[in-house]
């Protein structure tokens, strides 16, 4: 089986940084897992995530999306094919919400009935009701309702691989609680590979089929939940992880 | 009593002139509008360019008019040429820092966003950036249109005719009404053109009113 995204050796270091973000970094994540990416700030998640849509270059080794060297791909078609949610939404504040979530679509020159038709679609899949949301503007939404739109449009052309960097980092702990029960339904009935980085043990635990920690620029371990917590690999996910963490 | 039948009287004399002027104000904004493009894209991509060339058009603003309306007498003559040219180079100041101002005030993670969801440069500055900036761009170029109408009556005595011209003629000859009505005009002018830019500004900020 062809990896949904492969890391092969890949390092990249930041100008004036004393430590590289990625240290040498070889990972296989199989196509239709949920993973979270977990580990303090600084640790490397987000510049991980970044290579993949390459919004960042590594300086050294391959990243893969399906078998593909993305070094190879035009990056602005690569991303087309890759739904990105980030923090704090990112939502276009001039624009509506409707106008949001068929950005992709409405790049890709899909039809007018056909994005309309997805946008309605999209809003009842993050329960937001379409006649009251779609001609909101981001301000007019409370914190949980823009990173539900803000999901709504990394999914809106039916990307087989979504990024999403700590989308729910900024909402209170009900509010959450409930965006991960879209999440992990959408990813259910998606059946595609999302990547998810998060800096909350209990977000992980919860949400991963796998989970990947990284500390200092290196993977310290990669696998499921229960692995971890049984048999980690090195103190610090034991630390992070451990029965009585 | 006496300004108003002056005005009525004259009233071909003062629409002729003010629509004179309203024609200087007008090429002299497309045309600025043009070169503050070129110049702010040019310097878009790096902070310190675009804070120099601030800098330096600064500069260029603070020398008074009508001593760059006669270092370019040799040069383009006598007439509305000199006077659109020197009225573009007042103009950029005012244009090139708004527009900076306003595109590279953009948050970093809404750029980020766009690039991330696949929008080419050219698709993220069309349909992101340059939207987020034109409530900058416009209120620059309201202010612009301002300043014009004020230097353009001073370009009279270059021969650029307009409103000035009519101010000028009412001095030397001490006809008061004629001032006052020059004034009137040339005011009015002033408000109608930032009523027509404010509308359109208004337009462009919707999504700052919504509020739930």
């Amino acid at each position: 089986m062809t990896p949904a995204v492969a890391f092969e050796n890949v390092t990249k270091r930041f100008p004036g940084a004393s430590a590289p973000a990625l240290d040498h970094v070889t990972l296989s994540i199989d196509p239709g897992e949920l993973v979270c990416v977990l580990g303090t700030s600084g640790g490397g998640k987000t510049t991980l995530v970044k290579c993949i849509n390459r919004l960042c270059e590594p300086d050294e080794g391959a990243v893969r999306v399906h078998g593909e060297d993305v070094r190879g791909a035009d990056p602005v078609e690569l991303r087309r094919r890759i739904g990105y949610v980030i923090q704090q939404s990112g939502l276009f504040p001039h624009m509506t919400v409707a106008r949001n979530i068929a950005c992709v679509p409405s790049i890709l020159k899909w039809d007018r009935a056909r994005i309309e038709e997805r946008v309605d679609e999209l809003l009842r899949l993050v329960h937001l009701e379409p006649d009251e949301f779609r001609d909101r503007y981001p301000a007019q939404l409370s914190g949980g309702q823009q990173q539900r739109v803000g999901l709504a449009r990394g999914l809106a052309a039916k990307p087989d691989l979504m990024l999403l960097d700590e989308p729910f980092g900024a909402v209170d702990a009900i509010t959450r609680k409930s965006l991960q029960d879209e999440l992990l339904r959408i990813h259910a009935e998606s059946g595609g590979t999302f990547i998810f980085v998060t800096h909350d043990v209990a977000e992980a635990r919860r949400l991963a089929t796998k989970v990947l920690v990284m500390d200092g620029g290196r993977v310290q371990q990669y696998g499921s939940p229960d692995e971890l917590r049984e048999h980690p690999a090195t103190p610090f996910v034991a630390e992070l992880f451990g029965e009585d963490a | 009593m006496e300004t108003v039948d002056y005005l009525i009287s004259h009233a071909d004399l003062f629409a002729e002139a003010t629509l004179e002027h309203a024609g200087l104000v007008l090429v002299t904004l497309a045309i600025a509008i043009v070169v503050a493009a070129a110049i702010t894209l040019a310097c878009l991509r790096s902070r310190r360019a675009g804070a120099l060339a601030v800098e330096l058009l600064g500069a260029f603003y603070s020398i008074p008019s009508i001593a760059l309306f006669a270092l370019l007498i040799p040069l383009t003559g006598l007439g509305s040429t000199s006077a659109v040219i020197v009225m573009v180079a007042y103009c950029q100041f005012i244009l090139v820092r708004n527009a900076l101002e306003g595109l590279q005030g953009v948050s970093p993670a809404i750029l980020e966003a766009s690039r991330g969801m696949g929008m080419s440069e050219m698709q993220t500055m069309l349909r992101v950036r340059l939207p987020l900036a034109a409530p900058a761009i416009v209120a620059g170029i309201r202010m612009a249109a301002i300043s014009c109408t004020g230097i353009a009556t001073v370009a009279a005595t270059i021969n650029a005719g307009g409103l000035g011209a009519v101010l000028f003629s009412g001095l030397r000859t001490l006809n008061v009404p004629k001032i006052v009505g020059g004034t009137l005009c040339c005011a009015l002018l002033a408000l109608g053109i930032d009523a027509l830019l404010r509308l359109v500004e208004r337009r462009l900020t919707a999504h700052t009113r919504a509020r739930s």
